[in-house]
């Protein structure tokens, strides 16, 4: 243990290969990119938090009084475009998939480093537009763009914000293509398919999602850009365009992004889970194989949005047939994870609590999920806070959560320094707390039959909105305290070691933080994915 | 000449490929992907197109009446003509061909500003006919063959809008042409080494192949029928 601390504190590592600010913003290392891409994404998430915080603060009381209602229409615009297409969409692939896709199978970059760098720039320039959009006067659409109000009535930002989506498109379809080559291709010797990290398959499904599914929405924010420009009448109704056709081209791609949202979340809870209870993750196959089955039909479902669009009901009974399907793999997941943990030597290490949050909380998303795909109930609770709870729970009850758990359990690869355990896990109890205190009531202001994007509401309904806005508080301050103690950790934290999880995997093999090269010698693998039976108890050496 | 094409081509090795061949199959790989993520860019246009097309047919009848059909097979015939130099100049890099690949991609690049100049003198048509979505849109004789000029008006929107991200994409793949003409005429590509001859070759073919839809979509299969 001791000296393989002291040759962590002495070796070149990627993160003291060079401190000047070229280093960083020229640097074509994939680990350098995602430490980019967490900062920046870190921020994109505060924004949003902060318009989030607003809208709770205008809910605490029914009338509308801390904001006007064209206010208040951009606020919750501009929360759902900064944390879908510049956190969520972002966040786990391109932080912790960057950081660990090369890692885990053995390569020394990503297979194209330079247009890893070019993505990130794209990110950054999309949330250039977007953010300038947003200090101009904001944009009041709603994230999903809806036409022809956004199109023809909106007098708000609308092109500037469609330009910044359409650009961070591009860096989310460079992300995937960029995992897609080198999961074919850069494999170590020996790691089969069937040897790949969940983490990997699940990235590898959401990428194919990314490659195929971000382009259409990237025309299609194109022909809302040039309706509003040129007046094309594709999508405006008074010059016969169909306004049912932006709906169709626009969930055709953000019905997708769903899954490319929790896909990557899913890969990092299996990780955690199988770490934590000492066990290879029971049925690999079916686990990495639900992925590839999510992204599939995630495809073929996206007009369950459309229900009381007027669509056609024979239509609407295929989609909502193919809807319900999507739970089948969803499910299979989480019976795996739970039998994973059967007989397993648990650990209550922050990761898993964060886990064990995750299966809980999506699970509730992903049930409430088959409601809203039946017909009958979809009619009832459109446009409700039925809806919002739902995708919250999927959203920030999953996908959150597995980011967090994903960071706190790479955090001392990142980093080579561990963070207060005491406080993480105080910060996830927090986190499970507030959440589920904010979105909870939402579940039943919902079904009570409050609409969603009002600033306003009937006084029965307080009780539950002012629950709900003490829930946000305590998130934010979950949020906020990892904030704090990873920043403190970089300094004062315990030196972390190569593997302090003893987990199997090659990112563990290599010291943390990993040498730029990761790997001094291209790895060679011989075992079986999740190998924990033959893992021994103590921590060993690297390159066992 | 065997020497220094191997020391080109270790040059060509990036720090994180085992070897050559790794480099070339995953740069091939990404190409082809980038292809797919473009077949869905211009499908969201081909999938509003068929929709608009059988809900106003009679509409994209009268609408292409109105297109030149000489100039856009002429066109059709150029862009086939600039992939044969495309393919002719890929293969000249294989076999180090430097000189002959340089024209080839030369020619390639002429037929390519052929293709936008032919492209210029329809679009001035069309503009100084008004057949251009907004205010200002006008089509003569919408009245005569029953149809409201908002319905053509939206064919003339697919056909800029299609029309001109092709062209857009042309523009580009003169651009990255130019890149290899430059590149190879320096010598940076060898028979171990010539992916990215290989890969804008790709990009170019896709291009052309978008036009020869584009072609019979907008010029041929509704011409018959209006009379």
């Amino acid at each position: 243990m001791a000296t393989a601390v002291q040759t962590t504190v002495e070796t070149q590592n990627y993160l003291n290969n060079g401190y000047d600010l070229k280093s960083w913003l020229l640097t074509k290392d994939h680990k350098r990119i995602a430490v980019l891409y967490l900062l920046s994404i870190t921020g994109m998430f505060f924004v949003g938090g902060f318009f989030a915080m607003l809208i709770r603060l205008e809910l605490l009381t029914p009338a509308g009084d801390l904001v006007s209602s064209d206010t208040y229409n951009k606020l919750f615009t501009m929360h759902g475009i900064t944390m879908v297409f510049f956190f969520l969409i972002p966040s786990v692939p391109a932080v912790l998939g960057n950081f660990l896709v090369p890692l885990m199978v053995g390569a020394k970059d990503l297979a194209f480093p330079r247009i890893n760098l070019l993505s990130w720039y794209l990110y950054i320039i999309g949330a250039m537009f977007a953010l300038v959009s947003m200090v101009m006067g904001g944009v009041d659409t709603g994230w999903t763009f809806y036409t022809p109000f956004s199109t023809t009535y909106s007098n708000t930002h609308v092109v500037g914000t469609a330009l910044g989506i359409f650009i961070t498109g591009f860096s989310s379809i460079f992300t995937g293509l960029n995992f897609i080559v080198t999961i074919h291709r850069m494999r170590a010797p020996g790691l089969t398919w069937t040897r790949l990290p969940l983490f990997c398959w699940s990235n590898y499904a959401a990428s194919l999602i990314m490659v195929l599914g971000t382009p259409v929405i990237a025309i299609t924010i194109l022909l809302v850009a040039l309706e509003r420009l040129f007046h094309i009448g594709v999508f405006n109704p008074a010059l016969g365009g169909d306004p049912l056709l932006f709906q169709h081209l626009f969930w055709f791609y953000s019905h997708p992004a769903v899954y490319i949202m929790i896909l990557p979340g899913m890969g990092v809870i299996s990780e955690i889970v199988t770490c934590f209870s000492r066990k290879r993750v029971f049925g690999y196959e079916f686990v990495a194989l639900a992925s590839i089955a999510i992204a599939v039909l995630g495809f073929l479902v996206w007009a369950h949005h459309m229900f009381v669009a007027g669509i056609s009901v024979y239509a609407a009974l295929v989609f909502s047939l193919l809807s319900y399907l999507v739970a089948i793999p969803s499910a299979v997941k989480i019976f795996n994870w739970t039998a994973t943990l059967y007989k397993g030597s648990i650990r209550y290490d922050t990761p898993m609590l964060y886990a064990f949050g995750f299966i809980g909380l999506f699970t509730i998303g992903g049930l409430t999920g088959v409601f809203l795909a039946s017909i009958g109930v979809d009619v009832h609770v459109t446009d409700t806070y039925f809806v919002v709870a739902h995708f919250h729970y999927v959203m920030v009850g999953g996908m959150v959560l597995a980011y967090m758990g994903g960071l706190h359990f790479w955090w001392p690869k990142m980093t080579g320094r561990m963070y207060p355990e005491g406080w993480a896990k105080l910060s996830a109890l927090l986190v499970f707390v507030g959440f589920n205190l904010t979105f909870f009531p939402q579940f039943i202001l919902g079904y009570m039959g409050m609409p969603r994007r009002y600033h306003a509401y009937p006084p029965e309904f307080q009780v539950l909105n002012v629950l709900s806005t003490a829930g946000a508080s305590v998130l934010a301050l979950g949020y906020v305290l990892p904030m704090i103690y990873f920043v403190w950790s970089l300094r004062y934290g315990k030196l972390a070691g190569p593997n302090p999880w003893n987990a199997v995997g090659l990112e563990w093999m290599t010291p943390s933080p990993p040498p730029t090269q990761n790997f001094e010698e291209t790895p060679v693998v011989t075992w079986e994915a999740y190998d924990y039976e033959h893992q021994p108890d103590e921590e060993v050496p690297v390159g066992h | 000449m065997a020497t220094s094409d191997i020391e080109i081509a270790e040059h060509a090795l990036q720090h994180h490929f085992a070897d050559m061949d790794q480099q070339k199959e995953s740069s091939t790989f990404g190409m082809w992907l980038f292809l797919v993520t473009e077949i869905m860019f211009f499908g969201g246009l081909f999938c509003a197109y068929l929709i608009y097309r059988s809900t106003y047919y009679p509409a994209f009848v009268a609408g292409s009446q109105t297109m030149n059909i000489w100039l856009g097979a002429t066109n059709t015939a150029v862009l086939i003509c600039s992939s044969l130099s495309m393919a002719l100049g890929v293969r000249c890099a294989q076999t180090s061909k430097t000189k002959m690949m340089v024209v080839l991609l030369l020619i390639t690049i002429v037929f390519g500003f052929a293709f936008l100049g032919i492209k210029a003198v329809e679009y001035h048509e069309h503009w100084t006919n008004h057949q251009f979505p907004g205010p200002n849109f006008q089509f003569e004789g919408a009245e005569a063959a029953g149809v409201s000029p908002q319905n053509i008006q939206i064919y003339f929107s697919l056909y800029w809008a299609m029309t001109g991200l092709h062209a857009l994409h042309m523009v580009i793949g003169i651009g990255l042409v130019t890149w290899i003409v430059i590149a190879g005429w320096r010598g940076a590509y060898s028979p171990d080494y010539y992916s990215p001859v290989e890969n804008v070759g790709l990009y170019w073919h896709f291009v052309d192949l978008v036009w020869i839809y584009l072609f019979p979509l907008l010029y041929l299969i509704s011409k018959k029928h209006g009379g």
